[in-house]
């Protein structure tokens, strides 16, 4: 169970880009967050594996505070954390089967990942995976060699190989097109049910969100405003959740302390 | 129908206002008097400029036949530079990958480690593999090792900067994407970072080489060994035949030295 209470981020001196933020996720349900560009979504999933450093508040991901580890500490809690980026961020000029490894970095010994003697169990739940996806056959085809959908199904398996506690998705499919996007939909949702995982997806397209996931959160700069069950999600809550604009808001905000 | 110009009544055009034009004509009369004023201060003896075609030509005279008597001890040496240069660019290569991650900005472990990898580029950078040679001849006394060493010094700094600079230009994207895997620093760098620079890696130590190459045949120009004894010694005792044959063996080794580093390059990239 992911548990953010109060959760505060702000870049430098100005606004908060999250403003005392609370969100629970609970089971293993997928979840997708909606809002218009500079809402706060991808800090706030930053903010739980700390790509990003939270301001204050707490974040507790099964029983453990994420917000105050340091070292070694955070690097074990970030190993139960799987994510998949927007860009795919594989190493280009690693192999598929090394970029999927290198989810398992965490838990080999440099010794054994400098010299690429993976143990046996990771090999073999590597090609299980990279199977389950449709990639296994490219296990020694260059990362760069791929077409987007083929790079984000190698970004999936990297975090899966992970065995994580849960998935983080930052805008997995905006780099894809329409097709190969609900492909990769589809694929999140199923290994969800079937690693009884939770996944946390950060999300434009609001078709998607609304057939792929179980629930919808909808923010607006740096609060949650919305959230609900897709069916839930009518035309006037959509506009609640992108109409105006940050500068907008901030103004709003303005007006409400004076 | 009338124009723009005559519309508004504007038909001169020039790039510079007068104002302008006078100062670049000042800048332009400043340089040329600094290069007339450098002319006549350097004292060229003018009779000597004047007949150096008879003197060249005198010279070939003198090279011609080559003197190849002593071409078995040339080959020898020039196969001892050859070495020297392998050698100083194999371990400058090593001792410069620290140097390199020291001097990046974004693998440097703090404010002072970067300054430190800075200092160490900018004296190797700064002095060069000549003077390297004079300070290690003092040292290790004449002979090879002070050559090696001098041209380590010298691409230390050559080959850190460049280096430094490709982790500088890398993607972030993987980098971002391990640290949130769990992986430590080493691993980061081991599986993010060392990929990406490979290339460039590979690059400037060919590149290297084939400048230490055209480098080590000078050394010996000041005792720090390799073909350039052989060649002052030649031109010492005014045996231009054996100096000629130095020369064209200088020669070949450069162009040979070209090529295979062109064929490297080709392979490996």
């Amino acid at each position: 169970m992911l548990e953010i209470k109060d959760l505060v981020k702000r870049y430098g001196g100005g606004d908060p880009v999250l403003k005392n933020l609370d969100l629970t996720i609970e089971g293993e349900s997928v979840v997708s967050i909606i809002g218009s560009s500079g809402a706060g979504k991808s800090t706030l999933l930053r903010c739980i594996n700390r790509l990003v450093e939270p301001t204050s508040g707490s974040i507790e991901l099964n029983g453990t505070e994420l917000t105050r580890l340091r070292g070694r500490n955070l690097r074990a809690a970030r190993r139960k954390i799987g994510m998949v980026f927007q860009g795919f961020n594989l190493v280009d000029r690693l192999t598929v089967m090394e970029n999927v490894q290198s989810g398992r970095l965490g838990y080999i010994s440099t010794w054994a990942a400098i010299l690429r003697r993976y143990p046996k169990e990771d090999i073999r739940r590597a090609y299980e995976l990279m199977e389950r996806v449709g990639i296994a056959h490219y296990a020694n085809t260059r990362a760069d060699q791929l077409s987007g959908g083929e790079r984000q199904r190698v970004g999936v398996v990297r975090a899966l190989m992970q065995n994580p506690d849960i998935l983080l998705a930052d805008e997995p499919t905006a780099s894809l097109d329409p097709k190969t996007s609900e492909q990769i939909m589809g694929l999140l949702r199923d290994l969800a049910g079937e690693l009884k995982l939770p996944v946390l997806i950060n999300i434009h397209n609001v078709a998607e969100a609304k057939e792929y996931t179980d629930r919808i959160v909808g923010m607006r700069y740096g609060r949650i405003i919305f959230d609900h069950k897709p069916a839930r999600l009518d035309q006037e809550e959509m506009d609640r959740i992108y109409s105006g604009s940050p500068h907008a808001d901030r103004n709003e905000n303005l007006r409400e302390a004076s | 129908m009338t124009s723009i110009s005559e519309q508004f009544g504007r038909e001169d055009w020039s790039r510079f206002s007068s104002r302008q034009k006078w100062q670049r004509f000042a800048i332009f009369a400043i340089c040329v008097l600094a290069i007339a004023w450098s002319i006549s201060s350097i004292e060229v003896v003018w009779a000597w400029v004047w007949d150096a075609p008879s003197q060249m030509g005198d010279l070939f005279k003198r090279m011609y036949p080559l003197d190849t008597t002593n071409l078995a001890t040339i080959l020898r040496v020039l196969w001892e530079t050859v070495n020297i240069a392998t050698f100083a660019t194999a371990f400058a290569v090593l001792m410069s990958l620290p140097v390199a991650y020291l001097s990046a900005q974004n693998t440097t472990p703090n404010r002072a480690t970067l300054w430190l990898g800075r200092l160490i580029l900018v004296t190797s950078r700064s002095v060069n593999t000549i003077i390297w040679a004079l300070l290690f001849v003092a040292i290790f006394g004449p002979g090879v090792v002070a050559g090696i060493i001098a041209i380590m010094f010298r691409s230390i700094g050559f080959i850190g900067k460049l280096l430094g600079e490709a982790i500088e230009e890398i993607d972030k994207r993987p980098v971002e994407a391990l640290e949130a895997t769990g992986a430590s620093r080493f691993k980061v760098i081991a599986y993010a970072i060392v990929p990406q620079v490979m290339p460039t890696f590979w690059a400037v130590a060919i590149l290297r080489w084939d400048i230490n190459l055209r480098e080590s045949t000078v050394l010996g120009l000041v005792g720090a060994g390799g073909i350039g004894i052989i060649l002052q010694g030649a031109i010492d005792t005014f045996n231009w035949p054996e100096a000629a044959t130095v020369l064209l063996a200088i020669l070949a080794l450069v162009i040979l030295g070209e090529v295979v580093s062109a064929f490297l390059r080709r392979r490996i990239l």
